[in-house]
């Protein structure tokens, strides 16, 4: 799920290649794979991600469509493995997110887990997750999806009110969420379902019905994120011609912790800023990857990748995309190679969003020692947490999370 | 008609004619001066620059004349034989604003005329009527005239009744010039020769010359001007300023024509210029006499004056590490400005900056905007103040510049400086003007009809007022029409208490601020309402508090921000998120910490400034 607006960034080489520096502690990481698909039927008002409807692509004349996609996401994986070469481990890891992927069959989807599976290598007991439309999944292709390697399924359920889907222009039956959760167990996947606070003309009561209702599917995991108004989309213009109000933070606030209560009360623990999990086991292993810093090819048009402190990101319209593939160049349009201190602000930013939080010992010395004054403002966990040697966040922490980030690198 | 010039030095007395134009700004004083320029022949008209005397570029960006000039023109009349006479014509040009009426008034001590010039579209202004007081006091010959009757809006029949009643001449007296044009240059040429008394002195009494300007050129020094009254000045001797008893030697002695050329000397009733190598135009001060070494005169010429700040203000650099580039910039505009007074001052707030005293509003202006033009510094200056004098229970004095140094303790009294204001007006805004001028704890000393349409209205006012918002009420009360002046008029006891305004229990030393008693809440809500719109919520909750001592009068809440964190960020996230956080790294460097708050420049910037109310509204 890239977000439509690319950072600047220096140019990368036509071959892909990577700084041998990057490529050191390949072995020793896990590595990821992350499949975008950058389709949707149509756009929702608030979305910024990098999705385009097939019409906006030019129909089935278009140079990537449903049918051709599988095809070029295969061309990456050849451009992938010969990048990362022999000292690759497999992956333990794919996630497939969109746009939406489950407009593409799910014997295509199939097609780009067999292309990993056989250029990079699938880890046994590796997790491989899609993300789904409740409106475009059906019992026989969840069968189907899990038949051909899938063990995970996350659906953007947003929303059991409808006013609300109806504000995020989400156009799913709240019914056909329950359905889809129900014929995903059946199969044998492991369920998550994504939901959206602070939406326009929400109330805390609808907030609460949601809650109760993605708690009512049995999920194994809940996401919970903020709706957040992204320049250059429709739900931004509405705002601005005063058309609907701006989300505001204090009832944003106030959603967070219902939502913390609800998920917690039944038996749901967060283990990162917006995710909750049943158990250990149930949680996302390809997102906790994000925030350890691991290593991940992103496939597809507008996908970053990071491998060993060089990030970079791939061109965003699928038709450039696709054609540079065929031409034998790396679909990459940029990328940034972290200086050291880059990457301790990125594991200062991304650790202190985990449960397991931040080992004090990474901690560089003033900011270990503006800790206390962190825990005395309730931001971070006293007590065991912290005996351990680790900095976790409180529930007030977590929405301040921005605030602790700063105070522990302006030290 | 032009002439070839006479020689300086060796022009009889009865041939010179020494001339001041008063004018508003905009009234066409520039154009017409070009206009004469060109006339008598000194300034060709390939050589013309608009508005050639005002030398400075914001002074011609403004079109206003902050420091004047001489400039000497022959020009030619007949006698009664028929037999065309060339005399020497000097024409003294006046700063046009309220802050340099002493200047003004040394301006027209130099002459023995004045063109009153007025434009014939909008008739006379306060500023203009008040240094045509100042002309007739000093028992000038006024020569009124009509400018810019070229315009389809003029109506020189209207305001030549409202010139005729207020210098006691028939209205038919009024000349019709339009500097634009040129139309009637000519004849006000001649009549400034007709009626204006030549200068009268001892030529052989000890040399008397009176500065009406001193300016700092950076290649040359100090350029003295003067107005010889006795005597005469002459190259490479040497010269006493009576008020410093300070000697030097005459390097240069000249005329302007319109470019400064040496001569042998300046006799009786001559004006020029001296150069003497000083680099501090204070060792030059408007008002002086200026005598001979070696046969000094035995009285000055009287009416000098040290020049006297009545406005005070706080600058200071928005990068603090610019403070020692503030101070050389501050030195080197002192060389050019003996008003201009500053000592450094710190700010908890603001960090080093300097408090400095300006002659007003348009004197504080200008060197805010050639500090930051000039000299290319990014300044914040705080809410300009007027001089308090407390007296404490125990009789002691204590003297406010700066409103963060009003004594705490057992107050007897404050005494604040008041000016004599005469607002002119059309009659319909009487109401508005009396109903302003209320509110501004103004008492009315009186008010007079100039003609059906307009009137004078002459108020007593707080200079704290003026200083504060009264000419920007007065204009939008007006929809413009009404100009105003002012000059000092001593000091009353009022019932002043400071504000303070506090953050987090913290005083907030930027915005303390001198108010009358019943102001003092409205200005307290004032700024705590900006405040609150403008400091970012903390992590914690801030009070903002305005308090008379230990009295607190209002009170906003920043409430504690309660969620700042992004709630997705994932893989593709994570650059942009870094960026984010690198920048605001950055933004934090330009937070100033009052206690424990964070507050951004740019709150500071926008309390401090006077329609920073109105933009945290919308």
């Amino acid at each position: 799920m890239p977000p439509s607006a690319l950072p600047d960034g220096d140019p990368a080489p036509a071959s892909g290649e990577l700084p041998a520096s990057a490529l050191d502690g390949l072995g020793s990481s896990d590595l990821g794979v992350y499949v975008h698909v950058p389709f949707c039927s149509v756009r929702c008002g608030y979305c910024d991600f990098n999705t385009y409807t097939l019409g906006e692509l030019g129909g089935p004349e278009a140079s990537i469509g449903l049918d051709t996609y599988a095809d070029a996401a295969l061309l990456e994986l050849d451009l992938a493995q010969q990048v990362l070469g022999s000292g690759a481990p497999a992956a333990s890891t794919v996630f497939v997110g969109g746009g939406t992927p489950t407009m593409l069959r799910p014997r295509d989807l199939g097609r780009v887990v067999d292309g990993i599976r056989s250029r990079l290598g699938l880890a046994p007991g590796a997790e491989v997750t899609t993300e789904a439309n409740p409106d475009s999944v059906t019992a026989a292709g969840l069968a189907e999806l899990a038949a051909g390697g899938f063990t995970r399924v996350s659906l953007g359920m947003q929303s059991a009110v409808p006013h609300v889907l109806r504000t995020l222009e989400r156009t799913h039956d709240p019914a056909n969420v329950t359905r889809a959760v129900r014929s995903a167990r059946a199969v044998g996947l492991q369920v998550s379902v994504d939901l959206i606070y602070g939406t326009p003309g929400e109330s805390l009561e609808d907030w609460r019905r949601s809650l109760d209702a993605a708690v009512a599917m049995e999920p194994d995991h809940v996401s919970a994120y903020a709706l957040v108004v992204e320049a250059g989309t429709k739900l931004a213009a509405r705002v601005r011609r005063g058309l609907v109000a701006m989300p505001d933070d204090d009832d944003e606030a106030d959603k967070y912790e219902l939502a913390d209560e609800v998920l917690g009360a039944a038996g749901f623990q967060w283990y990162e800023v917006s995710n909750w999990a049943r158990s250990e086991a149930a949680r996302c292993r390809h997102n906790v990857a994000y925030w350890s810093g691991a290593n991940w090819w992103g496939l597809g048009p507008g996908a970053h990748s990071h491998v060993g402190g060089v990030r970079w990101w791939n061109v965003k319209h699928p038709a450039a995309y696709a054609a540079r593939l065929a031409a034998g160049v790396s679909p990459a349009q940029a990328r940034e190679t972290l200086s050291g201190e880059q990457r301790y602000d990125e594991r200062v930013l991304l650790g202190s969003r985990l449960v397991e939080g931040l080992p004090v010992a990474e901690l560089r010395g003033p900011a270990a020692a503006s800790v206390a004054g962190l825990i005395a403002d309730g931001l971070v966990a006293g007590g065991p947490a912290v005996r351990e040697g680790r900095v976790v966040l409180t529930r007030r922490g977590r929405l301040l999370a921005d605030t602790v980030v700063h105070r522990l690198l302006a030290s | 008609m032009a002439r070839t010039a006479l020689a300086p030095h060796a022009t009889p007395p009865e041939l010179i004619r020494n001339f001041c134009i008063i004018a508003h700004i905009d009234h066409g004083k520039s154009t017409l001066a070009d206009r004469m320029l060109q006339l008598t022949g000194v300034v060709d008209a390939r050589a013309m620059r608009a508005q050639y005397l005002d030398r400075m570029d914001i002074e011609r960006e403004r079109g206003i004349t902050i420091k004047s000039q001489a400039v000497r023109m022959p020009w030619a009349v007949p006698d009664a034989a028929g037999v065309p006479v060339t005399h020497c014509l000097n024409m003294i040009d006046t700063p046009g604003h309220v802050d340099f009426t002493y200047e003004v008034s040394r301006s027209l001590a130099a002459c023995e005329g004045a063109v009153l010039l007025v434009d014939a579209a909008q008739g006379i202004e306060a500023q203009t009527l008040a240094n045509l007081y100042l002309a007739m006091e000093n028992e000038l010959t006024v020569i009124p005239v009509l400018n810019k009757i070229d315009l389809p809006a003029a109506q020189p029949e209207k305001y030549a009744e409202e010139l005729a009643g207020l210098i006691g001449c028939e209205p038919e007296d009024c000349l019709q010039v339009s500097g634009k044009t040129g139309a009637g240059v000519e004849p006000l040429l001649d009549r400034i020769v007709a009626t204006l008394p030549p200068p009268v002195g001892d030529p052989d009494a000890p040399a008397r010359a009176m500065i009406f300007d001193s300016v700092y050129d950076t290649y040359r020094g100090v350029v003295t001007y003067v107005r010889v009254v006795d005597g005469n000045l002459n190259p490479r001797e040497r010269i006493v300023m009576m008020s410093t008893r300070a000697t030097h030697e005459l390097l240069e002695i000249g005329v302007i024509s319109p470019e400064p050329t040496p001569s042998q000397g300046l006799g009786v009733g001559e004006v020029g210029y001296l150069i003497t190598g000083v680099k501090d135009v204070r060792q030059s001060r408007v008002g002086d006499t200026v005598t001979n070494a070696g046969k000094p005169a035995s009285a000055s010429l009287g009416g000098y004056r040290d020049p006297k700040p009545m406005v005070f203000s706080g600058l200071y650099p928005i990068d603090g590490s610019d403070y020692p580039a503030l101070r050389e910039a501050l030195d080197k505009l002192k060389l050019n400005d003996a008003a201009l007074v500053y000592e450094p001052e710190t700010s908890a707030a603001l960090g080093f900056g300097f408090r400095c005293g300006f002659l007003g509003l348009l004197h504080l202006e200008i060197v805010r905007e050639r500090l930051e033009r000039e000299f290319g510094l990014d300044l914040i200056s705080t809410q300009p103040n007027v001089v308090y004098d407390v007296t404490m229970d125990d009789g002691k004095q204590v003297h406010v510049t700066n409103p963060s140094e009003f004594p705490d303790g057992k107050v007897a009294a404050v005494s604040e400086p008041v000016v004599r204001a005469t607002v002119l007006a059309p009659t319909e805004f009487v109401g508005a003007i009396m109903e302003l001028c209320q509110q501004k704890r103004g008492a009315l000393r009186g008010m007079d009809y100039l003609s059906q349409e307009r009137v004078e209205m002459r108020y007593t006012l707080p200079l704290a007022e003026i200083v504060f918002d009264f000419f920007d009420q007065l204009k939008s009360r007006t929809r413009g029409y009404a100009s105003l002046d002012y000059e000092p008029d001593g000091e009353q006891v009022a019932d002043l208490v400071k504000v303070e305004i506090l953050l987090q229990g913290e005083t907030v030393d930027a915005f303390s601020a001198i108010v009358h008693k019943d102001k003092a809440y409205a200005y307290g809500v004032l700024m705590a309402t900006k405040l609150k719109d403008l400091i970012p919520r903390q992590q914690f909750e801030v009070p903002i508090q305005a308090a008379i001592g230990s009295r607190i009068i209002a009170r906003e809440n920043i409430r504690a921000i309660r969620k700042d964190v992004l709630a997705k960020c994932y893989g593709g996230d994570i650059s942009r998120k870094r960026k984010l956080l690198e920048k605001q790294k950055e933004g934090k460097k330009r937070m100033k910490m009052v206690g424990r708050v964070e507050v951004p420049q740019e709150a500071f910037i926008a309390a401090l400034s006077s329609d920073g109310g109105d933009k945290a509204k919308k």
